[in-house]
């Protein structure tokens, strides 16, 4: 499980209906391939956006708001003031203002989420600019996993997706995102993210992208605070034609603080760049980077771009960086064992894009691990 | 009958060095045989070969088994033609669970029960989640090797210094897994032993010393080493002479 049992009360315990998206059936399982259940029988809350228009938004625990942006500052503009804009600021980093929709998720302040909150942008106009803007605030002491699933339908040709999201991770607070991503290969992405984590919070965030896409670039960053925890983990294909450019950066801001970025980076051909930047303006931090890269076709294009900085004598920071083909005395050994050539490359390759990096509960790991089987069995 | 292996002047290199030299060898079915060498005579060549790796480059010669010429085959299929290997210094797979490999080894449409039972008395339970060969001790990795052989269900087996590395208590464990599998399904062995600690789990009546690229010598595997053990190996290549 991940987390104790609700402080917040369930609202139905199970939902009457499906989710009634008029989504035709081949644009469903294209979401559930990112993690939606549209039974909601195992999430605490759903949210869905497809290009401008927000399908879906609906709360079945008492203590978590998701509502479209909109309507939240309609609701809330003191929040607005507060909240909008705020982790870009921190960092001192422009961000578009042109955005129409996105989510606003609130976990009030004590409430631990049983089941995780989703959320699902998705894609269906030729040539569409989908601009959201999302913002999450978990309150103090409280604790939650949001899953939020991004894709494309084969509508949607050469379409774009911009995501500016805020995460505002206050005192005590538990926040882990992970985030999968499957688009069409003619789709550019451009992600933007800040979280702020305040005293004693702990900031996840994992990503996934294991199918084809023309260019998906970003940087998503954390400012901790004291005694905080981040963890930065992601698995990213670049197949054919297609540039994944991703980096993950933290910036420790008070004492006590660890965070640690992971990734594997395998390339089908495609250029793969793994970024990682661990920056402490901070004594007694703790800090590791570790980034892997897999190169399966001849020529592949990985860089690994592994940056520790620090403004003090006293923190401990460590990285590790590789890139590698598949070994023969790997292929050469489950070979020996009667499984086929390419079998036993897929075996490899699976296993290096090892689920068990990411930190999520085991449920969610079992979900990711079975949507990364089928991508990946369609894609090689 | 047909031995079930018939290894014919086989001559290898690697790269450019001649690492067996016209060398012939057979194999009953239901036979064990205990290969003996010294360092680095080819020992490990020799299974490789069989098992059809690449890197082992066969100059002439043939290598059948069950009546079939392997040498057109890749390693895959031997395996699948019934030829299992245990690796001494098999390679680390991260992300690849044993017990993942293993239910894929032993198929679906065979008894699970079977299978505990296996790794019930290979006592690897507590590495079943663990990742293929990643921080294991010499033992562990032993056993492993021998629970993923024994799942394939092979008819030979092929053990490369199944006891180095590991203690007596594990020698036991594993040769009784391997008697237990060797007598009930009639299969054959070939055992490279370097300490011979093998013989006094293992029964095998035929012995054998693979000496400047060649097997050189057939006898009781307990008379071989003690042989080995008085004289050592320099003497192999006078004795041969001797007796022709």
């Amino acid at each position: 499980m991940w987390g104790l049992p609700g402080q917040g009360k369930v609202k139905a315990l199970i939902m009457a209906k499906n989710i009634e998206t008029n989504l035709p059936k081949e644009d469903q399982e294209k979401l559930e391939k990112v993690g939606l259940d549209f039974s909601q029988k195992s999430r605490s809350a759903t949210f869905i956006q497809q290009d401008d228009s927000v399908l879906f938004n609906k709360s079945l625990l008492e203590g978590i708001e998701i509502e479209p942006i909109e309507d939240a500052w309609e609701k809330y503009p003191e929040l607005k003031t507060k909240y909008y804009g705020k982790a870009f600021k921190t960092i001192d980093k422009d961000y578009p203002q042109d955005t129409r929709g996105g989510y606003f998720i609130r976990i009030k302040k004590g409430v631990t989420a049983e089941f995780p909150i989703q959320s699902c942008l998705f894609l269906n106009n030729k040539q569409f600019r989908q601009n959201v803007h999302n913002i999450v605030i978990a309150e103090e002491g409280s604790r939650v996993h949001l899953i939020t699933g991004c894709a494309s339908s084969k509508a949607a040709e050469e379409a774009y997706h911009l995501g500016v999201s805020e995460f505002f991770v206050e005192k005590n607070a538990y926040l882990n995102f992970t985030m999968i991503h499957r688009w069409e290969k003619d789709v550019e992405v451009t992600p933007m993210s800040v979280a702020i984590v305040e005293d004693g919070g702990s900031f996840v965030s994992n990503y996934i992208s294991l199918s084809p896409v023309r260019n998906i670039k970003m940087y998503p960053t954390a400012v901790l605070n004291k005694n905080c925890k981040a963890t930065f983990s992601s698995l990213i294909t670049a197949y054919k034609d297609c540039l994944v450019d991703i980096g993950s950066r933290v910036i420790f801001e008070g004492p006590g603080s660890s965070a640690e970025i992971i990734s594997r980076a395998v390339s089908f051909g495609g250029t793969a760049i793994a970024r990682g930047d661990l920056y402490s303006q901070t004594v007694d931090i703790k800090a590791h980077l570790e980034c892997q890269g897999l190169i399966v076709t001849e020529t592949g294009k990985i860089h690994a771009i592994p940056e520790l900085r620090t403004n003090y004598r006293d923190v401990d920071m460590s990285h590790e960086a590789a890139i590698g083909k598949i070994s023969k005395e790997e292929l050469d050994y489950l070979m020996a064992r009667g499984i086929p050539k390419e079998e036993a490359q897929s075996l490899i390759i699976r296993g290096f894009l090892d689920v068990n990096i990411l930190t999520i509960p085991e449920e969610i790991r079992n979900e990711v691990d079975r949507l990364a089987d089928q991508t990946l069995s369609g894609g090689m | 009958m047909e031995p079930l292996l018939k290894i014919r002047d086989l001559t290898v290199k690697i790269g450019e060095e001649t690492i067996l030299n016209k060398l012939n060898l057979d194999i009953d079915r239901h036979q064990n045989v205990i290969l003996f060498g010294p360092n680095a005579s080819g020992k490990s060549t020799l299974l490789g070969a069989i098992m059809g790796f690449d890197n082992y480059n066969i100059i002439s010669g043939s290598i059948e088994f069950a009546g079939k010429n392997l040498l057109d085959l890749k390693p895959d299929e031997r395996a699948r033609r019934g030829i299992g290997l245990m690796f001494q210094h098999p390679p680390k797979i991260r992300g690849i669970k044993l017990n993942q490999l293993a239910d894929l080894l032993y198929g679906d449409n065979k008894d699970p029960e079977e299978k505990n039972m296996l790794v019930k008395t290979l006592n690897l339970e507590y590495l079943l989640e663990r990742d293929l060969n990643v921080n294991l001790s010499g033992g562990e990795i032993k056993r492993s090797e021998l629970l993923q052989i024994l799942l394939q269900s092979p008819k030979l087996l092929l053990l490369d210094e199944p006891e180095s590395g590991v203690d007596i208590e594990n020698v036991a464990v594993m040769s009784k897994a391997i008697n237990r599998y060797i007598n009930r399904h009639k299969v054959s062995t070939l055992i490279i032993s370097h300490t011979g600690y093998i013989l006094d789990y293992i029964e095998a009546n035929e012995g054998c010393v693979l000496y400047s690229g060649k097997i050189i010598c057939h006898e009781k595997p307990k008379r071989i080493f003690s042989d080995i053990k008085e004289y050592g190996y320099e003497e192999c290549g006078d004795c041969r002479d001797k007796e022709r």
